[in-house]
């Protein structure tokens, strides 16, 4: 990848955490506080990140054949599988008992938020047994 | 309104920027933004273990910090400008965040994807597998959370 790219991805990084900040995405209690359905605001947060980027990815590939600084778009192609709703299933439990997931887990660190390193740490444990314990 | 009791606007106003940040690094990288990848692609620059050396996660590795970077930077900014004076500070108990962590990010590689990878890309791509790991995730998270708040905890 050229080196313009890391930085535009930097930027679009640091836009996406300004986001989850913004949004209080980045403290445990407000996910908790929808998970609990007292305070519905992270549907809002999904929804306009989601209405916005499915307008790039929609859009962007019909009037360009290749981005702007690489050779191709990425296409992500998973297929529906046990492993989907499986796995889907125990982030969602996991979610539902720390409240974080992976973005907020390293953007909260920015706000000096220490205690999800905790949980970043366990996140990073639950991709290396993942890891090993799948057959490539 | 009683299903925003603490304002509605700077969720939605999040939410387009998180937005932005997204299209932008697809306008001119052609990069999906998923965030659970990183944590598979960063133990390929410490393990030999043939899963984490696949030619897919070497040659998304270094990019995917450069993405993670970007979010602490992207919060910091925010402290900085707008944030309290004080540190962010949570509540929930460090046993929570420690086995809620582990699950959610031996479930996200399980699944391929977590709220940014199926929610935000996968639904934005109208990808059917991400539809229903959307669907499934919020469904065990909801009742995780309920459990738990009907059991006294956080």
């Amino acid at each position: 990848m050229k080196p313009a790219s890391f930085a535009v991805i930097l930027l679009g990084g640091t836009l996406f955490g300004f986001g989850l900040a913004f949004s209080a995405m980045i403290r445990p209690e407000v996910v908790l506080s929808f998970l609990r359905l007292e305070d519905l605001g992270l549907l809002l947060v999904l929804g306009g990140a989601t209405g916005v980027t499915m307008i790039a990815y929609q859009l962007i590939p019909r009037l360009s054949k290749r981005p702007v600084l690489e050779s191709a778009f990425d296409t992500k192609a998973t297929r529906l599988s046990a492993s989907t709703i499986g796995g889907a299933a125990i982030f969602g439990i996991g979610w539902g008992l720390c409240g974080v997931c992976p973005g907020p887990a390293f953007a909260g660190l920015g706000a000096g938020n220490w205690m999800l390193l905790l949980a970043l740490f366990g996140i990073f444990a639950g991709a290396f047994v993942h890891g090993r314990t799948t057959r490539v | 309104m009683g299903h925003f009791p603490n304002g509605w606007l700077h969720y939605l106003i999040g939410g387009l920027l998180i937005g932005a940040g997204t299209s932008l690094i697809f306008l001119f990288t052609g990069r999906v933004s998923g965030m659970s990848s990183v944590f598979t692609t960063t133990w390929s620059y410490f393990s030999d273990s043939p899963f984490f050396r696949q030619a897919k996660h070497l040659q998304s590795r270094g990019w995917r910090l450069v993405l993670a970077a970007g979010l602490i930077l992207g919060t910091a900014l925010w402290w900085w400008w707008l944030g309290p004076r004080e540190a962010s500070k949570t509540t929930v108990p460090a046993w929570q965040l420690l086995v809620g962590g582990f699950l959610v990010g031996y479930g996200a590689r399980l699944s391929d994807g977590c709220t940014s990878g199926h929610g935000i890309c996968g639904l934005a791509s109208l990808r059917p597998p991400s539809v229903a790991a959307v669907i499934t995730f919020l469904s065990t998270a909801i009742a995780t959370a309920h459990i738990v708040a009907a059991l006294g905890g956080r």
